[in-house]
């Protein structure tokens, strides 16, 4: 921690020689960047960013399929999604954790994220409809956010890359779990089937907008690039979820909504329709149809739960108070006897 | 062993409602946790009656044999921790008896419940014996619910070990248990009445309490809404 903190406090100026050739080196060579390795101030903030970011959406993400638990329409797809919910849960636990290797704490983050000084992902501010939203977000959503993370299992912070390794392999699990959400509405009856389609029809330009802006309007990107945060650009990622999606909904019996969908032989990539930004500014700028709800709600169990972070506090307080009035007794005692002998 | 299925789906689904709304992210993990081990536990005991989703989605709430305790709201966290303890504390000492009187599906379900117990015990003195305020709500829950327990101890008729559950020894070991935590929480034991005016019919007869209708309704909603659909 000790360098961690050294880190914190040089901004730039005083970065030792040794040190920057050392980081410049590692990342070069695609080496681990660990906890306690020096490494530049703008690359330690723009992961807390990154991380925190990351870490919120999956916390924010519970809510929109937490929305279908009561309801779901069988036993086992109430256990499948109980479960997904859980390991979000988890994710953002993760994340939380490898975000306070960097010298933040989650307290910090969250109270960021509750304030609204820290974002997430801009998905999670679409509503769940209908039940067939559950797969497409498995399907979409968690098909995007692998796209976007697999790489990241090859970050160059080694905290980072490693929580990713965990959590893209439940992802992907999810992943098929919506897919085949899906494919059962799709070849059930005619009203399952229009509701898998409705769903599709929702979901799949917020799902592409999670890359990004475009590479021209990217401000983070190339500097993300030089340190090995990121491997591809948004664009290039973009395009690889729709040339992965294409036959996948073509399994699926469902559409697509983009008439510009097809195929391009020469570039031997799908090319698709323009995206609508100016939605996605709305969004990120918090006038998309949840973001009030989202963070009402996330800011209300956090403080509805104040009570009982309080009294889980005092509990282990008083507890430990007492624990070193058990240690200093039986020293006394073990005092006494040794004076009396 | 309908009622003891319906205990568990009606629980765990009072548990699923706090996804996204607990107070400490672990608490997400815990609670998801132990709702989907009751889920498992329904699941199982369904298989052995009938149909899962016929029996879960397409019955109505005269026909589920429940405990009340199980279909009560969760209310604040402490509500839903008491409830917690009353029930896996019970559940952990029926499914130990059942096991011994060889019904394969308890082993499983008594690791589970000792789990949920030792989870509810701990949060029931972190809250008794934690702020004022937290100790308040916490005689509240256990105040509050307690007049759902005595059903708990109904004998319930049937074939196979169920039939041959020693329901006395299980209200002693309860007792004991229950007494036990609270003192080591600075709770009170309540003194009112556990059984509440429901004694005669009660959830084991198919009478619940108004909250299990709504329930119901959203639990079953779209499965009903689609005959004969499969998901």
């Amino acid at each position: 921690m000790t360098s961690v903190l050294l880190g914190e406090g040089t901004q730039g100026s005083a970065e030792p020689v040794e040190s920057v050739a050392a980081f410049d080196s590692a990342i070069a060579a695609d080496e681990r960047i660990e906890p306690r390795d020096w490494m530049p101030d703008d690359y330690r903030r723009t992961l807390v960013r990154q991380m925190a970011q990351h870490a919120h959406s999956e916390i924010i993400g519970m809510q929109p399929e937490a929305n279908w638990i009561t309801r779901a329409p069988s036993l086992r797809r109430k256990a499948i999604l109980m479960a997904k919910v859980q390991d979000e849960a988890g994710h953002g636990l993760y994340l939380y954790s490898a975000a306070e290797t960097l010298g933040t704490s989650r307290e910090e983050l969250l109270d960021k994220l509750h304030s609204g000084r820290q974002k997430y992902s801009s998905i999670f501010n679409y509503p769940t409809l209908t039940w067939a939203d559950v797969g497409a977000i498995g399907w979409l959503v968690d098909g995007a956010a692998i796209t976007n993370q697999v790489p990241l299992c090859r970050c160059s912070y080694g905290p980072y890359a490693r929580a990713m390794i965990r959590i893209c392999k439940e992802e992907s699990f999810h992943q098929r779990q919506g897919f085949e959400l899906l494919l059962a509405l799709s070849r059930g009856t005619e009203a399952q089937h229009a509701m898998a389609q409705d769903s599709v029809d929702r979901w799949w330009w917020p799902s592409l907008m999670m890359f990004g802006p475009p590479d021209d309007e990217s401000s983070h990107s190339a500097r993300s690039m030089e340190w090995k945060i990121k491997r591809h650009s948004n664009d290039e990622l973009r395009q690889r979820f729709v040339d992965i999606c294409v036959p996948q909904a073509e399994a699926l019996g469902l559409t697509l909504p983009d008439p510009g969908l097809r195929w391009n032989e020469s570039r031997g990539h799908w090319d698709f329709g323009p995206i609508d930004w100016e939605e996605f500014k709305q969004v990120l700028q918090g006038n998309g149809p949840c973001n009030e709800e989202r963070i009402t709600r996330r800011r209300q169990a956090h403080e509805d739960g104040a009570w009982v972070r309080d009294a889980a506090a005092a509990y282990a307080a008083k507890h430990a108070a007492r624990g070193r009035g058990k240690v200093q007794e039986r020293t006394e005692t073990a005092v006494d006897t040794a004076v009396s002998a | 062993m309908l009622p003891l299925a319906d205990d568990s789906l009606v629980l765990s689904h009072r548990l699923g409602e706090w996804a996204g709304h607990a107070p400490v992210l672990e608490e997400e993990l815990a609670l998801a946790n132990i709702a989907l081990d009751l889920l498992g536990q329904a699941r199982a005991l369904y298989a052995e009656l009938g149909e899962e989703d016929e029996l879960a989605f397409l019955r109505e709430e005269r026909a589920f044999r429940n405990c009340q305790l199980a279909e009560q709201p969760g209310g604040d966290f402490a509500h839903t921790m008491v409830r917690q303890l009353y029930f896996s504390a019970w559940q952990e000492l029926l499914y130990a008896q059942l096991a011994e009187l060889g019904q394969p599906l308890a082993a499983k379900a008594v690791k589970e419940s000792e789990y949920h117990r030792d989870h509810a015990e701990h949060w029931t003195l972190r809250l008794g014996d934690g702020t004022e305020e937290s100790h308040a709500r916490a005689q509240r829950a256990a105040d509050s619910l307690w007049r759902f327990t005595g059903e708990l101890f109904e004998p319930i008729a049937g074939p196979g070990p169920v039939g041959e559950v020693d329901w006395d020894a299980l209200r002693t070991g309860w007792t004991e248990r229950i007494t036990r935590t609270f003192e080591r929480a600075t709770l009170t034991v309540p003194e009112s009445p556990q059984e509440g005016a429901w004694k005669a019919g009660a959830g084991r007869q198919g009478i619940h309490t108004e909250p299990f209708g709504r329930m119901l309704a959203e639990m079953q909603h779209l499965h009903r809404s689609h005959p004969g659909a499969s998901w």
